[in-house]
């Protein structure tokens, strides 16, 4: 089969699923970001000698993160599927994989936030402690400001993350380039287009990593 | 202007022994427009000690005030607004990585809510006085480590404080951008009127900038004064030790016994202007002995010159008295050398 030929037959399967993975990506990419760059910034302040020094929001949002975080993506889908639909009124399609996506994702940027936040030089928080600046500002103007670079990097990380689990969105019908891979090149033996979606992850993955590594460069400013 | 009664401080230990007592009992006064000195070896408590002044670290007991305001029974809020009145200066300069000389000292401004036009002026301003008007556009990065303390230096200097605390800003230099930096905090008392107290464990720091100094060992202020009359009659061993630091005189002790049999070795202490005079010399000319100077160093304060040597006089006894005396009377210092001498 010539290049032409595999375009034509499996080229618009191919372009929606992947279509379909960006869309996933990003919707729980956003809301994973939302939630987990706040969680990130409570596990910083609120640890022991920090500005909003408190050990129960600090002890119960670490355990929620491992537990949440020790539970495999294909299992959390299933057992999220009562919650997922409450919550969006299906547990099926896109909509219906955005919820137990965000949920895997969220504490996993957590923790990269974390992680970046606290490399932040303690002595740069402490001038601007001393020049009388509100501990708000200095979290969003000092802090989250000098992590960037390590932000992008753990983003970048997050989305790869991502791409990986929304292979069991098959599951619940949701699509997706895992799902086209699964259901041709597996159950229907097409090998050639397991090797096609292959081939266009390791782009897209590729791609995505250059591109986070230039934003942290850029970021860094050194 | 800045006053620090009874400052106790103690931390919990790190594995639930006993807490480390870091300042014990520490009473300082800082004079509006002087530039104050604290010394002390590692582990003093000097840190500990300027970042009581604005309760960066909130002592155990014991009073803070600056001009008057006590800074113990401020609100929050009240502690926020005098913090701005009271710049501060580290030993790694802490700037920020991802912005450029001109955002760090503007960013500071806007986040304390001066206004745009006035940050403008003011960045400009003090960039000038700190001599790094060219580097707005540069991320510190690029910067050497004297001119990111210059930077750091306008960013505090920008909230135009009364009072500006320095914590080793010059331990991480080299001795001529030490010098550099030393001349430019010189330069903003005098020009500025804004009252320095900084800590150091360099006596070269104190004896060029300060006025008075306060010498501190665990924890505690074992000695205060004017910094001439520390260096000139220093009561406690180990500001002995400090001033001796940089009036070196290891003589071997076999040497000094031996010399001893031909006449008085003596510590010679120079104040002020005698200095200048070349006492000793003329002591060889007036009288029947030889001087030798076995050691010393003469030195530049803030405003006198300092020497301490260590001479042999040689001759008979009855010359060698007249000598000692005629020096007394040039207004030297004049002190016999003990059988055991201690070289620090
Ligand atoms: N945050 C802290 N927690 C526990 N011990 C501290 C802390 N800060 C300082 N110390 C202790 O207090 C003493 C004085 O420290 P410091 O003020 O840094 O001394 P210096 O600046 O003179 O070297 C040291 O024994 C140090 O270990
Ligand atoms: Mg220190």
């Amino acid at each position: 089969m010539t290049v032409t030929e595999l375009f034509d037959r499996w080229g618009g399967l191919i372009v929606d699923a992947t279509i379909e993975t960006f869309q996933m990506v990003s919707i729980s990419l956003i809301f994973a970001i939302i939630i987990g760059l706040p969680l990130g910034i409570l596990l910083v302040t609120t640890r022991p000698n920090k500005s909003f020094e408190n050990k129960y929001i600090y002890r119960t949002l670490n355990a929620i993160i491992n537990i949440i975080r020790s539970i495999p993506f294909i299992i959390l889908l299933f057992t999220l599927l009562p919650f997922t639909r409450m919550i969006v009124g299906t547990s099926m399609g896109v909509r219906g994989v955005i919820v137990p996506l965000v949920i895997f994702t969220a504490p996993f940027i957590a923790r990269l936030m974390e992680s970046a936040l606290l490399e932040v030089d303690k002595g740069v928080l402490e001038a601007y402690e001393a020049m009388g600046i509100k501990t708000k500002d200095i979290i969003w103007h000092v802090m989250v400001r000098e992590a960037k670079p390590s932000i992008i990097l753990g983003i970048t990380i997050a989305v790869i993350a991502l791409i990986g689990a929304t292979a069991m969105a098959g599951l619940v019908g949701a699509g997706g380039l895992g799902d086209v891979a699964y259901r041709f090149g597996h159950l229907r033996y097409e090998p050639e287009v397991m090797y096609f979606t292959i081939i266009i992850l390791v782009v897209i993955i590729q791609l995505i990593q250059t591109i986070g590594n230039r934003l942290a460069e850029r970021a860094k400013k050194d | 202007m800045i006053e620090l009664k009874n400052i106790h401080k103690t931390f919990p230990s790190k594995k639930n022994g006993e807490p480390i007592t870091a300042l014990s009992d520490v009473s300082l006064t800082v004079q509006k427009g002087e530039i104050f000195g604290v010394i002390g070896y590692s582990g003093a408590g000097k840190s500990t000690l300027v970042r009581c002044v604005n309760h960066l670290e909130v002592p155990t007991s014991g009073e803070v005030s600056i001009n008057g305001n006590v800074l113990n029974d401020m609100t929050t809020e009240q502690l926020r607004q005098a913090r701005q009145n009271i710049g501060m200066i580290f030993q790694g300069f802490n700037l920020l990585k991802t912005a450029n000389v001109y955002d760090n000292i503007a960013i500071p401004l806007k986040l304390t809510g001066v206004e745009k036009s006035e940050i403008k002026k003011r960045v400009d301003k003090y960039l000038d006085i700190v001599g790094l008007k060219d580097k707005k556009d540069v991320f510190p990065n690029q910067l050497s480590g004297g001119q990111k303390q210059r930077v750091a230096i306008a960013r505090a200097l920008s909230h135009e404080p009364d009072v500006l605390l320095s914590d080793e800003a010059t331990s991480a230099l080299d001795p001529d951008t030490t010098d550099s930096i030393l001349n430019l905090l010189l330069k903003i008392n005098a020009e500025l009127g804004i009252t320095i107290l900084l800590i150091t464990h360099e006596m070269h720091v104190i004896q060029k900038i300060c006025d008075r100094v306060a010498v501190m060992e665990n924890g505690e202020v074992i000695e205060q004064g004017n910094v001439i009359d520390v260096y000139s009659a220093p009561k406690h061993q180990t500001t002995r030790r400090f001033v001796n630091s940089i009036f070196p005189s290891d003589v071997p002790k076999a040497f000094i016994e031996q010399l001893e049999s031909e006449g008085p070795i003596i510590d010679l202490t120079f104040v002020g202007t005698s200095a200048d005079q070349p006492a000793l010399s003329t002591v060889s000319k007036r009288f029947n002995v030889d001087t030798n100077i076995l050691s010393g160093n003469i030195v530049q304060l803030k405003e006198h010159p300092f020497g301490k040597l260590t001479a042999h006089i040689k001759g008979p006894k009855e010359e060698t008295d007249k000598a000692l005396a005629y020096l007394e009377e040039q207004g030297v210092q004049v002190s016999e050398v003990e059988q055991g001498y201690d070289s620090n």
